[in-house]
């Protein structure tokens, strides 16, 4: 446990003590636990990050490496209607414009929730309710935080929907969600995520779902709205090609941790985490030579009840033996700053790694 | 909407149609290919064959097939006289047909002692489902803790124990140990106080049953239904947590429920037999039981077509329902 706050502690800058953070949003050192049958279950372990107003992070990562339980955590949607008796342990810090959330009360977060920071999800079609309009859904979305009657926040459904190009709001109002196509159905989701002009905004997998035609079009409009709205916004992906459209700082996840961040330039022509390099060779790219195939990165994600000691990367790391006396097995790397504002969490040497990106990744990009 | 309506009351239609056919064949037809001369059943076994032959005149039995389903169809809507002779009995319409054993036209019996059972089907159903649907949510939202654990266990008593136990057992208590309750069916135009006195431990027994299953069938789409990204939606958007169970996660809980009770309503309609005679109301129930006791053919069969006809109205209910509440429906 010592450990564990060490590592998170010396991640970004100071945490902890200083109870009043600059940037709109920060997470210190924020853990999401899930107790089960087979042990604790530990989806993020100590991640810090802070987000300006304007900007947007990219959060990278592959599946159960911790990015969509990290949002949900933001959302406070861990704690909002757990039943029963297992419940998610969180702890940290999140503050949200000068408000620390895990420590304040539920109902203050709720209000929270759809005002201040909201949500798109994956699957629009299964984020919406089948049953209602998409109007009825927006206008509630607009009622919880607005004292207004149903015409008002109607009228105002409708110029959301033409907001994120919906042709004929004012008709496509009054249908259900499955009359809707996957596309429509996502743009519907973020005109209901924006209708209170939220601050900050969760994209959690936003293009996943949908025609690969339609993806650079909701991640333009995510780009524009962003913009005209001056939100904060975090993009939550295992698609490098999403983030590289739009995101200014990266964060790449492995194991409910973070690896490797910085500005997204940096992140993506400078990288200085093994796990990164791995991404950036799956991904695949039309200007590569056909001929040649893409580099998966070996084995599968680490089971966060059990990570491996030491670097939790190391059983897939090609480079695992490169540090000595086996240090990669052993003990836990931490953050360190590798360049301005860019961290990364290794074992080898500044230099090593710069020759093994300059001289073998590089190259097969 | 209203295509939808139009294609359902259409197949209704049809559906009834059907029944009545079916229902003709299984009670006149199959005994007559087994070779069980039915005109025995009217006359009693001991009858002269002359008697005999008079039944079978009287009834048509020795018609055509087709035309004895005609004969029958026909009598369902315009009346029907049964002829031998100078032996003329009469059924008004609707004639579900002649009772000759008890030389009565089926439907003024059934007409009667309808309202018995809709009026115990209709109390029952609203009990278990406030207390069925209430312990489900409940449960859902309390999974695993001794509450949720204690409701299944008696969930699972009220579907395993029969209702002549429960029945009894609610009668042995309630009514000769502490005296609560009289416990005899009083009719409701005699006195009010008497007729909810004489429902009440009906109504319980029956409705537990119907509780237990309807609140372990509420649980589990409860469950469900709560994981659905749809809910999380709603949290997102900073929905009271009141407001995401009552009007999210119910309006979708309430689809598989409404299906059950539309079943469950139009199946009580024939009778609750074991109810209406651990109890001894005069419904439906207890005198089909009479009925199939006495080889009383006519009577079964009218129940029979009464009950289908019920299933059949509910489930024309449930379908207009299940459009309101879904509008994906309202596409099929």
């Amino acid at each position: 446990m010592t450990e564990l706050s060490k590592s998170g502690a010396a991640v970004g800058e100071p945490a902890g003590t200083s109870p009043a953070p600059t940037a709109f949003l920060e997470v210190r050192d924020l853990k999401v636990h899930f107790p089960t049958d087979d042990g604790l279950v530990k989806s993020v372990d100590g991640l810090s990050f802070q987000l300006e107003k304007g900007k947007t992070l990219g959060i990278v990562g592959e599946s159960g490496s911790g990015k969509s339980v990290t949002s949900l955590g933001i959302m406070g949607l861990h704690t909002a209607g757990q039943y029963g008796k297992r419940k998610a342990q969180i702890s940290g810090e999140i503050w949200l414009d000068g408000t620390e959330l895990l420590s304040a009360d539920p109902d203050h977060v709720r209000k929270l929730r759809g005002r201040e920071m909201a949500m798109i999800f994956q699957d629009p079609l299964s984020a919406l309710h089948p049953y209602y309009t998409i109007g009825q859904q927006i206008v509630e979305a607009y009622r919880i935080h607005h004292k207004v009657d149903k015409k008002t926040a109607k009228r105002r459904a409708v110029e959301m929907l033409d907001r994120v190009g919906i042709p004929q709001p004012d008709k496509r109002v009054d249908s259900y969600p499955h009359e809707f196509s996957g596309g429509m159905r996502q743009r519907a989701m973020i005109a209901m995520s924006l209708v209170n002009n939220p601050e900050l905004l969760i994209a959690d997998e936003p293009t996943t779902a949908l025609d690969v035609t339609v993806q650079a079009q909701i991640l333009d409009l995510i780009r524009d709205l962003q913009k005209e709205f001056g939100s904060a916004v975090i993009v939550i992906t295992h698609d490098l090609g999403v983030v590289a459209e739009l995101a200014d700082d990266l964060l790449v996840m492995y194991g409910g941790r973070c690896v490797e961040r910085g500005p997204a330039e940096k992140v993506f022509y400078e990288p200085r985490h093994p796990y990164t390099w791995g991404l950036l060779g799956s991904m695949p790219r039309l200007d590569r030579d056909q001929q040649e195939r893409l580099i998966p990165v070996k084995g599968s994600p680490p089971s966060l009840i059990n990570l491996p000691s030491g670097c939790a990367f190391n059983p897939r790391c090609p480079y695992a033996d490169v540090p000595k006396d086996d240090v990669t097995r052993t003990v836990r790397p931490e953050l360190t700053e590798v360049g301005s504002k860019h961290w990364a969490a290794c074992h080898m040497s500044q230099e090593q790694r710069e020759r093994i990106w300059t001289e073998e990744i590089a190259p097969k990009l | 909407m209203l295509a939808y309506l139009i294609r359902r009351l259409f197949a209704a239609a049809v559906m009834l149609v059907v029944i009545i056919l079916v229902v003709f064949c299984i009670f006149f037809l199959v005994p007559k290919w087994a070779g069980v001369d039915i005109a025995l059943n009217f006359v009693g076994k001991q009858a002269d064959p002359a008697a005999v032959e008079g039944v079978r005149q009287k009834l048509g039995l020795g018609d055509p097939v087709f035309v004895q389903a005609w004969e029958f169809f026909k009598g369902i809507f315009a009346g029907r006289t049964y002829a031998a002779g100078g032996d003329v009995t009469h059924c008004a319409a609707p004639c579900f047909g002649y009772s000759f054993k008890t030389e009565q036209s089926v439907w003024p019996v059934l007409t009667e002692r309808f309202p018995v059972t809709l009026a115990l089907a209709l109390g029952a159903a609203v009990l278990w489902l406030i207390f069925g649907v209430a312990a489900g949510v409940l449960s859902a939202l309390k999974r695993g803790t001794l509450w949720d654990r204690g409701a299944m266990v008696v969930a699972l008593a009220g579907v395993s124990l029969p209702i002549y136990f429960t029945g009894l057992l609610s009668l042995a208590i309630f009514s000769y140990g502490l005296g609560w309750i009289d416990g005899e069916f009083v009719p409701l135009e005699e006195s009010f106080s008497g007729w909810l006195g004489g429902m009440i431990l009906p109504w319980i027994t029956l409705a537990f049953l119907y509780a237990a299953m309807y609140a372990r069938i509420t649980r589990a789409t409860m469950l469900e239904i709560l994981g659905e990204d749809y809910i999380r939606t709603a949290r997102a958007k900073g929905l009271k947590e009141q407001v995401v169970i009552s009007k999210h996660a119910m309006r979708s809980t309430l689809t598989p429920l409404l299906t059950m009770l539309g079943m469950d309503l139009g199946a009580l309609m024939g009778g609750a037999i074991l109810t209406e005679t651990t109890f001894s109301l005069p419904g439906l129930g207890q005198k089909v039981l009479d009925a199939i006791q006495n080889h009383d053919l006519p009577f079964i069969l009218g129940v029979v077509l009464i009950t289908s006809l019920a299933v059949l109205i509910a489930n024309l209910v449930v379908d207009v329902l299940y459009a309101v509440i879904d509008p994906r429906v309202r596409l099929a």
